[in-house]
């Protein structure tokens, strides 16, 4: 058994809170040998604690491999990228971003380098752009309740079920129903966005969410442990990894997956073109999509097992039609254009007057 | 090249179409390939410009004024319409009327000298990538905001490259299976076309050499001329033959009896003591062989106008020359020079389609049998009568017996026109030479008196040829 050690070089804080101006990393950790001749430069948006023994069982293998491991907020991991790659500065090696909008927008600015094997091809089509760009989780969007304060029948199943919690006058919901700040979450964003495009459901929602002063606010983090602690009763459009991670530590919370449809989420993954260990670059690749990568990936609930298992969550099942993907396409360009996001800022601020 | 062209002549037909189709598939192939390669790059510029076209009208009906200030909201839309290109990267940029930008990419950079640009394409590149871009303008005139936006939209070219080459390759298919169909076709049509010659060929080896009845002519068209010529060639050589045989026996016929003749004569002449005998047998010996001579003389004419009248040449011929000519020869002054012979020529040309040595020959047989049986004067003549050439002999004296006439006529006819005397066989020769030209032979009592014999043909009127 070789000697596996990582490092904590800096904690901002765990679950840290993202910044919005600064450009600095929250986290950095290295995994594998210290005098590794190969260092490769990972730079995500996911957790350490998430992802890093993802990155341990590939670096299991590997003894001439290290990971410098760099956990960054969506925003500034997407200007950063687009910086080095404009100034063909060798950054990172691989970028794994949950704003996967951002990722398709670097990946139109040409900063990907192309890759093609057996296993990239096996990926569907929606989870495959340009062989440049690969989704490698499947993380459902949830709604999140406090299992003591939402009595049973009120578990809203779907979204329709939601306004109808929030429709009465003295509806015991209004003011304790959490989302996103999408202002600030890069993340929270692109579920919204995603969300008007999916059904109309979304304007009565955010109509009802106005009325009913719904708080907005950041990170899956401060939002799922604000149900917990009964702060809110309800959370909607949580990353469902998450939830789930939390929800093993703290059965206080329950998980519901929308029946009406459920957005999933795959993290993008590219590799830069300014890579310095591409070859190293495209076996962690490989890695993530071969069985022994995608076991592991379950294992930190990258790949939810909310999405497959036939009990479910509270005894949840979907039908796969409700699924959505939100698939890697250039149409995700459009929720990062700037008028357009201006736009349905607006329309945003609108409906959240702001504390 | 005249070494290739000689070869060229020599080569099987099987290989001259083969050489034809290759050569067809070849020019054909390169012609097609390079218009199926330039279809497919018209019909994947025209069909993916559209899609940038409808992507960029889209985008430029969802610009809205509100308070002076164009709001802009992507239509989700107009992505997914260029997404048909699944693998292209997109570029767009919405130019104000101040030619600021919007939003989108700076980097799009217009064509130069395109400032005033109506709505169209051009090609220009995106991240280094070649891409095409559509350009369409939206005219605004608001309180707040007047002048025009411009909605630039382009993607890289990976699915139009596919759809072309898609588009060629199949079209290659399509020409390689047509090409193939082609050899084939052409394999099995020359196969067939080839077939009745082959089975010429082999009903001609498989013949009796003195076979020479006609082929069966139950044979493609175009084939059937050949066969027809081979068959009249046959027929001809057939009638040779049969001449040739007639002229055999008659000869065998004709010469043993006068040779018998001289041989009985020579044996008196052996046996005789008596020199007054024995001079009048030798004068009766020099009559037969004299006779005899003249037969020969005959029958050798006689062979040369058969023969002649199978093969020799139709030219142009004038009887009045043809009987200047015999006139001239002057044999009848040897032959009988007690007669008067005359020459009586008309006033215009008599000119038929003939051979100018056997006419002769005809003529010289008339004119030796009018010398020999008829009486003085004698005249020979030729000239046109009611559009007919005629060359003729006459004499003074009553002619044959009608029913020797008709009975000559018979043989003629019967083909046994040689076994008679010398007289008959210069009748003979007449009527085959004017038989070998499309003429008769006429003998008549004149009614004035006297007896003519005449060769009649169709005149050949002057300038026709």
């Amino acid at each position: 058994m070789r000697r596996l050690f990582c490092r904590l070089l800096l904690a901002v804080s765990i679950f840290g809170v993202w910044p919005a101006a600064a450009q600095a990393q929250e986290m950095i950790a290295y995994y594998g040998p210290e005098d590794a001749p190969e260092v490769l430069v990972l730079r995500t948006t996911t957790d350490i604690s998430i992802f890093g023994p993802v990155v341990e069982t590939f670096l299991a293998q590997r003894p001439d491999v290290g990971v410098r491991f760099e956990q960054w907020g969506s925003n500034d991991l997407y200007h950063l990228s687009r910086q080095d790659c404009r100034a063909g500065a060798p950054g990172a090696d691989i970028v794994i971003s949950s704003g996967v909008h951002q990722m398709v927008k670097l990946v139109n600015e040409a900063c990907a380098s192309p890759y093609r094997s057996r296993l990239t091809e096996r990926l569907p089509a929606a989870l495959r752009w340009r062989d440049e760009l690969w989704g490698i989780s499947r993380e459902p969007a949830v709604i999140v309740y406090n299992r003591q304060l939402v009595p049973e029948q009120d578990i809203p199943k779907t979204r329709f079920d939601l306004l109808d919690l929030l429709r009465p006058q003295d509806s015991p919901y209004a003011g304790r129903v959490a989302t996103y700040d999408i202002e600030e979450s890069g993340l929270g964003y692109l579920f919204a966005f995603a969300d008007s495009q999916e059904a109309s459901t979304f304007g009565a929602l955010q109509e009802s969410f106005g009325r009913t002063q719904a708080i907005s606010t950041c990170c899956s983090v401060d939002i799922i442990r604000g149900v917990a602690e009964g702060r809110y009763r309800i959370a909607y459009n949580v990353l469902g990894s998450y939830a789930h991670g939390y929800q093993q530590q703290d059965d206080r919370i329950g998980i519901v997956l929308p029946s009406d449809y459920t957005l999933v989420l795959a993290r993008a993954l590219m590799i830069t073109k300014d890579a310095r260990h591409e070859t190293t670059a495209k076996a962690f690749l490989d890695f993530l999509l071969s069985s022994e990568g995608t076991l592991a990936l379950r294992k930190a609930l990258l790949i939810s097992p909310l999405l497959e298992d036939e009990e479910g969550s509270e005894g949840e099942s979907l039908s796969s039609t409700a699924l959505r993907p939100i698939g890697l396409t250039p149409s995700l360009m459009v929720a990062l254009d700037a008028s357009t996001r201006e736009t349905f800022l607006k329309r945003w601020r609108a409906t959240f007057p702001g504390p | 090249m005249p070494e290739f062209f000689r070869r060229f002549a020599a080569t099987s037909l099987t290989a001259r179409v083969a050489l034809g189709i290759s050569l067809l598939l070849i020019i054909g192939g390169t012609f097609v390939s390079l218009a199926a390669f330039a279809y497919g790059r018209e019909a994947a510029r025209s069909a993916y410009d559209r899609l940038l076209l409808g992507a960029a009208n889209n985008i430029a009906a969802a610009i809205e004024i509100r308070d002076g200030v164009p709001e802009i909201e992507l239509p989700v839309s107009a992505f997914e319409l260029m997404a048909f290109a699944p693998d292209d990267r997109i570029g767009y940029r919405l130019i104000g009327p101040d030619s600021s930008t919007l939003t989108g990419y700076d980097e799009i950079a217009l064509p130069r000298g395109r400032r005033e640009l109506e709505d169209g394409f051009f090609d220009s590149s995106f991240f280094g990538e070649p891409a095409r871009f559509a350009v369409v303008s939206r005219r605004f005139a608001e309180r707040t905001l007047n002048g025009t936006i411009r909605v630039v939209v382009g993607q890289t070219l990976l699915a139009r490259d596919a759809m072309a080459y898609d588009i060629t390759t199949k079209a290659l298919y399509v020409l390689a299976a047509s090409g193939l169909a082609m050899v084939l076709l052409a394999a099995v049509v020359v196969r067939s076309v080839l077939k009745p010659l082959e089975k010429i060929a082999g009903g001609l080896s498989a013949r009796d050499p003195h076979d020479l009845t006609p082929i069966d002519t139950s044979v493609p068209k175009e084939t059937a001329v050949m066969i027809s010529a081979l068959n009249g060639f046959m027929a001809r050589l057939d009638r040779q033959m049969k001449s040739m045989r007639h002229l055999i026996s008659d000869t065998a016929h004709q010469l043993r009896t006068p040779v018998a003749a001289l041989r009985a004569q020579a044996d008196l002449f052996a046996g005789e003591a008596d020199p007054a005998r024995r001079d009048k047998i030798v004068e009766r010996i020099e009559t037969r062989s004299a006779s005899l001579g003249r037969l020969l003389d005959q029958m050798l004419s006689q062979a040369l106008v058969i023969h002649r009248g199978e093969s020799a040449r139709r030219a142009r011929v004038d009887l009045r020359d043809v009987a200047l000519d015999v006139f001239e020869d002057g044999d009848h002054e040897v032959l009988s020079p007690e007669t008067d012979v005359f020459l009586e020529l008309g006033e215009e040309p008599a000119i038929v389609l003939a051979d100018e040595p056997s006419l002769k020959e005809a003529l010289k047989n008339l004119l030796g049998n009018a010398l020999k049986y008829g009486r003085s004067p004698v005249r020979i003549g030729a000239g046109l009568r009611g559009g007919q050439a005629e060359i003729w002999v006459k004499d003074a004296g009553e002619g044959p017996e009608p029913g020797t006439i008709a009975e000559i006529g018979g043989r003629f006819n019967r083909g046994q026109f040689a076994r008679q005397s010398s007289a008959g066989l210069g009748l003979a020769i007449a009527h085959s030479v004017a038989d070998s030209f499309g003429g008769k032979l006429g003998l008549e009592k004149l009614p004035e008196g006297g007896f003519r014999a005449v060769l009649i043909f169709e005149a050949v009127t002057e300038g026709v040829s």
